[in-house]
């Protein structure tokens, strides 16, 4: 108890890593009294999304007392437990070894989506200054967003917004200096190297390029979000005419 | 308004029907958050102040589950059409039906055609009014909480406005046995505008150079206007990070103190997003949520850096005492 700064609560360090975090990765913190947060690394790679998805399904169908639910991020995942039905350093123990099963887990084949997108006109008021910044045309930048398969990282910000990565670089792209009041929903943005879609009506501060009719949520359905983290999105241009069309089918 | 005569009552169990006269500043259903869908980007949102929610789910013989209304600082004027057993916690908002001053956290008994209004604030900023049987609505994701940045949950994903009717689920047990009962003085919480504030190191805390939590402990931040159920912007002194203020997004959670670059901290509340970019300094306990959740803008922060077992025994015992004094009800 001597230590009031020490941020890692694992049960079976000795007392010479007491005084420091766990520094080497996978690494557990403590996120509150009800979270732990396994980091697999520091960065956005496909590798470490893929060990953090891979250790997520492992500790959903270790049918630990207590889980409640666990959120995967780009490089981490977030357990969530009851901390009166769950015992921390069992649970901590769990965790340890199923971070050293986890390359060998195997995981379900990712979905393949095929979204499509109006990119361009009223639907994307800043394809035009994409193109500027990377001189390309506002066709070409729509070609090359549109021939990556990109992976769906995580999903946050609000519901069922994807994060997903990484697109090329020529047209990475920061955020706009000054967040849009009104994003509409369908809207496909860039920021950097991720690229996203607005679920709904919402401020935002990505470069839109574009816009799906494809709903991302829906609570009318039996499975009310599009997307999950390990997911795969392709987006395939259409036009503004086709855009309505489908859109009408949506709604 | 006088209720239909129990006679041509085709229902046995017509739902009890609130009206909003007046919605007031900020006025939400809540119940105790939406689990299970965080890793979609849900927010858990539910009461600011889980635990006088939970007195007066528990005071009226509601299971811990229910939902209540979440009344902020300027509470609403609501009209009941038939009688129903109420509690009001949380925040002293000068609570009064017909002109009379209501009794906080006691169970009351609202008659057919009566009148709850509130007024000057007393203390705290957040009041919870809950009925026998819960305030009713459909499950969205789980729960019945509103979170109205995405529109989730509650009266379709909003506020309270005026014309608004609510009902009151099935009560659980026969609706006015309940009255009376009331939260022993001593053990009703005061709400003073600085709060004690207890923290356990952050993930991130590595992040920010060795004296950070030091300085965040050394004196009190001052809560600025721009605060709201998703988080508080807090005003101090400057918490310096070693590098960058940014991380590669994770998971947060109500109760982390993010530091954006302006070294300001964030404490993030109810409404919060799922994942964040900043680096997280420490961690609200969870046994101080409540009193974090009374403050208003302009109100005083002083934190106090525990460890993370204190953290656990305290969040255990404040449990066991509401558990000893008013047991939960089973569903």
């Amino acid at each position: 108890m001597g230590n009031h700064y020490r941020s890692d609560i694992s049960p079976t360090d000795g007392p010479a890593s007491m005084k420091q975090p766990e520094t080497a990765l996978p690494r557990i913190v403590p996120l509150s009294e009800s979270a732990l947060t396994i980091e697999f690394g520091e960065t956005i790679d496909p590798r470490t999304n893929e060990s953090v998805l891979a250790f997520a399904t492992a500790v959903e169908q270790a049918g630990l007392q207590g889980f409640l639910e666990v959120v995967p991020t780009y490089r981490s995942a977030t357990v969530y437990f009851d901390p009166f039905g769950a015992d921390v350093s069992t649970m901590t123990e769990h965790f340890r070894a199923l971070m050293t099963v986890t390359n060998t887990t195997p995981l379900r084949p990712p979905t393949t989506h095929t979204i499509p997108v109006w990119y361009g006109g009223s639907a994307g008021p800043d394809l035009g200054d994409v193109a500027k910044r990377a001189a390309l045309t506002p066709e070409q930048v729509a070609t090359l967003h549109a021939s990556v398969i990109y992976r769906v990282y995580m999903l946050g910000f609000s519901p069922g917004f994807p994060y997903l990565g990484t697109v090329p670089d020529r047209i990475a792209t920061p955020r706009l200096p000054t967040p849009r009041k009104q994003v509409a929903a369908g809207s496909v943005g860039i920021a950097g190297t991720q690229t996203g879609i607005y679920p709904h009506a919402s401020p935002g501060g990505w470069r839109i390029i574009g816009r799906t009719p494809v709903p991302l949520f829906s609570l009318t359905r039996p499975a009310p979000f599009l997307l999950a983290p390990g997911d795969l999105v392709h987006f395939v241009p259409i036009g503004e005419i086709e855009f309505h069309a489908l859109f009408e089918n949506h709604t | 308004m006088q209720g239909l005569p129990q006679s041509v009552s085709i229902m046995p169990h017509k739902q009890p029907t609130i009206h909003v006269v007046r919605p007031g500043l900020f006025t939400t259903i809540q119940d105790l958050g939406r689990f299970g869908y965080q890793r979609f980007g849900v927010s858990v949102s539910g009461a600011m102040d889980p635990w006088a929610l939970t007195v007066g789910n528990r005071l009226l013989g509601n299971p811990d589950r229910a939902a209540g209304l979440e009344v902020t600082i300027q509470g609403p004027e609501l009209l009941f059409e038939e009688a129903l057993s109420i509690a009001i916690t949380g925040a002293d908002l000068n609570p009064t039906s017909n002109g009379a001053a209501l009794p906080m956290w006691t169970v009351v008994r609202m008659p057919a055609g009566s009148r709850l209004e509130f007024g000057l604030r007393r203390q705290g900023t957040r009041a919870y009014l809950t009925v026998a049987g819960g305030i009713d609505g459909p499950l969205m994701l789980g729960s019945r909480s509103t979170h109205a940045r995405s529109g989730l949950g509650g009266l379709t994903g909003r506020a309270l406005r005026k014309w608004d009717r609510l009902n009151a689920g099935p009560a659980r047990v026969a609706d006015n046995t309940c009255v009376g009962r009331t939260l022993p003085e001593a053990q009703r919480p005061r709400y003073p505008s600085t709060a004690r504030i207890r923290v356990i190191p952050g993930p991130q805390a590595d992040r920010f150079t060795d004296d950070a939590l030091e300085i965040l402990a050394s004196q009190p931040y001052r809560l600025a206007s721009e605060s709201d159920r998703m988080g508080y912007r807090l005003q101090g002194l400057a918490l310096p990070h070693r590098t960058s203020a940014d991380i590669v997004s994770d998971a947060v959670s109500a109760g982390n103190i993010q530091v954006p670059a302006d070294r300001q901290p964030i404490l993030l509340m109810a409404d919060c997003q799922t994942t964040g970019g900043y680096a997280k300094l420490a961690t609200m306990i969870a046994a101080d949520r409540a009193l974090a959740a009374q403050l208003s803008p302009g109100d005083r922060l002083s934190f106090v850096v525990v460890t993370h077992e204190t953290a656990s025994t305290l969040l255990r015992s404040v449990h066991a005492e509401l558990d000893r004094l008013l047991p939960p009800h089973r569903a």
